[in-house]
């Protein structure tokens, strides 16, 4: 009698009994279809936290995270969950925030030495390499766990202008034009897949990515949340900063006013 | 000061680096034509003074850093890299080594570029002289150096420079080696003792 199949939350179809027979209890253990199960739960820890995006465009990189709001004493501002990596480099996170810290400093201290060693910014592929690289060295062995968290990288320079890359748990590094991490990055990729961003400005772009971030929220799940947004790019100067506040205030309402729109067209329609 | 002369020069689009071709332990000459131009990378060059073995392993230690920089990063290195490079070896072991390299080269994002190393210093400059032979033609560079010189002009700035020290610097002579960089890459020269140009009194 052939054991009993379950679905995964991604319909992938696997034996139960494969991870009942402790495939799954260390990262130094393959199964026997070949997967490393606690990355890939690794990865899950990442689809519950709240969405991050990160898109490029023509000057610059935008990036927006969903903070979600657990507790009214929360002050504002606080557990931000977009950190500076160098002037030039911004890193927005999905998953465990206390992982994600860590390798913040990780990607502080791989640019710094760089800077020290060969005196000028480090290359955001160069830097993306080396920290999926740490990444990766701590799925390969049974005494630690893989990091659970994923983590978008950009940064703007004058001669190469926007990059942005994207670091997952397993350990790989892809360069994108625009991606999204956390519990809605499907719904996040449809909408950054209608935008034409390699011909829009960061200006342009803030609000579309507040928009975005403001779609994919749900409302009755998770109640409030804080929209943190930042940018790099040439209206920056090439410096990675926290969109200024009348940026955002503006870039609040466009998402806003867009909504209700939608609203307002899907009540015509009936 | 220490003993070689040694010059570097930009222009728009690349640099020019000039060196004597004499070694000399005391009062003998070991070595009348040695090349003072050493490679650091493709289109990234350095000139050597003062102590040959001390110039001459921090040469090689910063090809061997800058061979594998530029395959990590996937590109030509910038010659900031190189100069840092030499720079921090410099500064490091400033009290043991008694040398002072100038780094010059070529790179896509700043053009020709000249970086001045001396006793662990790290600073950017039009055109740089060294060794012990430069003293003697401090006075001719900033009189003859004007910004906008093209290649060949610099060229010549730095033959003259090169022949003016070695006939007043003892520990200068020989031969002048003449590395010209640009987008397309290096050109290596030497100018022979007779083909020199000749000054007052020679």
């Amino acid at each position: 009698m052939l054991p009993p199949l379950c679905f995964t939350a991604d319909f992938r179809v696997y034996h139960m009994l494969s991870s009942k027979l402790k495939y799954d209890l260390s990262a130094s253990t393959f199964s026997p279809d070949g997967r490393v199960f606690q990355v890939e739960y690794a990865m899950k820890a990442v689809e519950n936290s709240s969405t991050a995006i990160g898109i490029r465009c023509k000057d610059g990189v935008v990036f927006g995270v969903e903070k979600l709001v657990l507790s009214k004493l929360y002050e504002q501002g606080s557990n931000k969950r977009i950190f500076n990596v160098d002037r030039h480099v911004g890193m927005a996170v999905a998953g465990l925030l206390a992982d994600a810290r860590s390798l913040s400093e990780v990607a502080r201290e791989e640019a710094s030495n760089f800077r020290s060693n060969y005196g000028h910014n480090i290359p955001l592929k160069h830097l993306s390499e080396r920290v999926a690289m740490y990444v990766h060295a701590y799925t390969l062995y049974s005494a630690v766990r893989p990091f659970g968290c994923s983590f978008i990288l950009g940064s703007y320079d004058q001669d190469d202008g926007p990059q942005l890359y994207m670091v997952d748990p397993s350990g790989i590094s892809y360069g994108y034009w625009g991606c999204a991490i956390g519990k809605a990055k499907q719904a996040a990729k449809t909408e950054i897949e209608k935008l034409q961003m390699k011909d829009m400005t960061c200006r342009e772009l803030v609000k579309e990515v507040a928009k975005i971030i403001y779609i994919v929220h749900d409302e009755v799940k998770d109640k409030a949340f804080e929209l943190e947004l930042s940018w790099v790019g040439e209206v920056t100067n090439g410096k990675h900063e926290l969109v200024p506040k009348d940026v955002r205030e503006e870039a609040e309402k466009y998402a806003k006013d867009s909504l209700e729109e939608e609203d307002d067209s899907d009540e015509e329609n009936m | 000061k220490s003993i070689t002369t040694i010059i570097a020069v930009e222009f728009n689009g690349g640099v020019v680096l000039g060196s004597d071709s004499r070694v000399s332990a005391g009062e003998t000459v070991v070595n009348r034509v040695m090349n003072k131009l050493s490679l650091l990378h493709d289109k990234i060059y350095c000139a050597l003074s003062g102590s040959a073995a001390d110039a001459q392993t921090i040469a090689e230690m910063v090809n061997y850093q800058l061979d594998v920089h530029s395959i990590e990063i996937g590109e030509d290195p910038q010659v900031r890299s190189a100069a840092t490079l030499v720079k921090n070896i410099s500064y490091k072991y400033k009290e043991e080594l008694s040398a002072h390299l100038i780094v010059a080269g070529w790179d896509r994002r700043g053009g020709g570029q000249v970086f001045v190393t001396l006793n662990g210093l790290l600073s950017r400059q039009p055109f740089a002289v060294g060794g012990s032979g430069s003293s003697y033609v401090y006075g001719f560079v900033d009189a003859e150096y004007q910004k906008g010189m093209s290649k060949e002009d610099c060229q010549q700035f730095v033959v003259n420079t090169i022949s003016l020290a070695m006939s007043r610097d003892g520990s200068s002579g020989g031969v002048a080696y003449l590395v010209t960089i640009d987008e397309k890459g290096a050109e290596e020269k030497c100018i022979l003792g007779n083909e020199l140009p000749t000054f007052y009194d020679q």
